[in-house]
């Protein structure tokens, strides 16, 4: 059995109140995958729609968006995974094209966020956790984050100032990146000056400036077996590794609380398939929801030692010239998080790298990539290796 | 007319916001109501569960009883909530965290009477039955 490639990529800025319905905005990261690929609908074998629930007032997405796209009669349905569906639909993509039941399937992540208040989405984040034993406590994303942050701070001596510096790095490169919500950039000095909305409380040691922010977007991946890969594309991406795992949604079911262990067993699995190790990763996307997100992220993914993730960012071993440059597409930090486009939108970054074509986000000559997209508070965790 | 079938919808009473009200561990809240919080254990294999559960997935046994969670339990994580979900406004501020008790852990929220400068990973804390002021259940951790 062949290689599977992802021929195309796309995805809608992301933006705050867009001004169209969610099929208008699923389009978007369509047509700009599509032309990527230079293919037409009639190319497309079958799409998955991936998002988060509860945002919309359309149910079952997946028809209406078929339709709106040009993709039926094709099979499509609809996959959901939090933060990490569009990763969880490349998987999926991967085994129906390993398996030879379709050539070329569409991988489409979309979430119109603003439809509904910030406090309202909180409560519906707050839902992607055990709703009948921690949501009636109040939780939320921020919350749960921040207790691994706390822990990670005391255990490891993490600080404030480390967390920030993942923001700073972050607007550094979301600048550059004309589909970002949040272009302007930060300084670590707007963190400890009581009167910018950075240093804002929101759940502690968590500030408003170590969060990401909600977003409308969309996202969209060409996957291809290898024989029409080589037909369609004179840059096909090969997908080289593909690790998932789950954990327990209540936080009572955790052994660990300084890192995530879904992540942890992710990578090890995408590792092993691709098999490459962290030190041959040229250039990797991780879930940045929070600026602790990515402390832990580097140290899940073996870029460094337990407790030791803060020295990449201090260090500048993450930025562009770095040993190891992570998010220079600014991340979900600069970026917004429009939970069910995230995961599309990483690997579009990784894929315009290793073909050479980022722009300014473009690091020197990268041949293996990494994504890591998280769903839930570490509930689903995904590791994607891609190699040219 | 036939009667209406009465619905054990005790569950409702969980918390400031409960988005759940039908459950068979709803015998939970009448625990609650006598200052008792507790777990489940699965009779037919000894599997100790908190939050409690109505089955278990190891021997697939639904034959359960009900254990008092007891004793001190480690503060192995938290956080102090400045920004609230719907619903939950008027609760701020206020600490989620997670007790240690070895055989399981408990999720809930740290009593609003220990003091910010108090609180350290690592201490002990009790697991105690709380009543809000709307008449909803909940429980806290407090100081041993």
């Amino acid at each position: 059995m062949g290689k599977v490639a992802i021929i195309g990529v796309g995805q809608s800025s992301f933006v705050r109140g867009y001004a169209g319905s969610i099929r208008e905005l699923a389009f978007e990261g369509f047509k700009e995958a599509m032309q990527d690929a230079k293919v037409s609908v009639k190319d497309i074998d079958a799409s998955i729609i991936c998002s988060a629930p509860e945002y919309d007032k359309q149910r079952s997405p997946s028809g209406v968006f078929a339709e709106y796209l040009g993709l039926i009669p094709q099979p499509t349905f609809y996959l959901e995974s939090l933060c990490s569906s569009t990763s969880m639909g490349l998987r999926m993509a991967y085994s129906l094209v390993k398996a030879g039941l379709h050539e070329v399937v569409a991988v489409l992540g979309f979430q119109k966020m603003s439809e509904i208040s910030s406090a309202e989405s909180q409560e519906r984040m707050g839902r992607g956790a055990d709703i009948q034993w921690e949501s009636p406590f109040g939780t939320m994303m921020p919350a749960y984050y921040a207790m691994f942050a706390k822990a990670h701070m005391e255990k490891y001596g993490t600080t404030l100032d480390d967390l920030a510096l993942v923001r700073v790095k972050s607007a550094t490169y979301g600048q550059l990146n004309e589909k970002a919500l949040f272009r302007k950039p930060v300084a670590l000095e707007m963190f400890s000056d009581p009167e910018h909305f950075m240093s804002g409380p929101v759940a502690s040691p968590l500030r408003v400036g170590d969060c990401c922010a909600n977003a409308d977007g969309s996202s969209c991946l060409i996957v291809a077996s290898e024989e029409k890969a080589k037909a369609l594309s004179k840059k096909p991406v090969w997908i080289l590794g593909l690790g998932a795992a789950s954990a327990s949604v209540n936080m009572s079911g955790r052994d660990l609380y300084t890192g995530l262990a879904v992540a942890r067993q992710a990578a090890e699995q995408a590792y092993k398939m691709a098999g490459v190790s962290p030190k041959d990763v040229d250039v990797a996307e991780v879930h940045d929801c929070f600026t602790v997100s990515e402390i832990l992220a580097y140290e899940d993914l073996g870029f460094a030692k337990a407790g030791e993730g803060k020295g990449l960012v201090t260090g500048k071993e993450t930025y562009k010239e770095g040993s190891i440059p992570v998010n220079m597409d600014g991340g979900l930090l600069s970026k917004g998080h429009p939970i069910g486009a995230t995961g599309g939108s990483q690997i579009r970054t990784i894929v315009l790298e290793l073909r050479g074509e980022a722009g300014e986000m473009q690091v020197k000559d990268p041949e293996i990539g990494l994504v890591h997209n998280i769903g839930g508070v570490g509930l689903y965790g995904a590791v994607t290796i891609l190699g040219r | 007319m036939s009667k209406k079938k009465e619905i054990d919808d005790r569950f409702k009473k969980f918390g400031t916001v409960s988005y759940t009200s039908v459950t068979k561990v709803n015998d939970f809240i009448n625990h609650l109501e006598e200052g008792k919080v507790m777990g489940t254990r699965c009779v037919d294999c000894g599997m100790v569960f908190f939050p409690p559960r109505a089955d278990c997935y190891k021997c697939f046994s639904s034959n359960i009883e009900w254990f008092e969670v007891s004793g001190k339990g480690k503060l192995e994580a938290y956080s102090k909530l400045k920004y609230a979900p719907v619903g939950f406004e008027d609760d701020l501020p206020y600490c989620i965290a997670v007790l240690d008790y070895g055989d399981y852990k408990v999720f809930g929220r740290i009593a609003s009477n220990v003091p910010d400068e108090e609180i350290k990973l690592g201490m002990e804390m009790k697991t105690v039955a709380n009543k809000l002021p709307s008449g909803q259940l909940n429980y806290v951790f407090e100081k041993p």
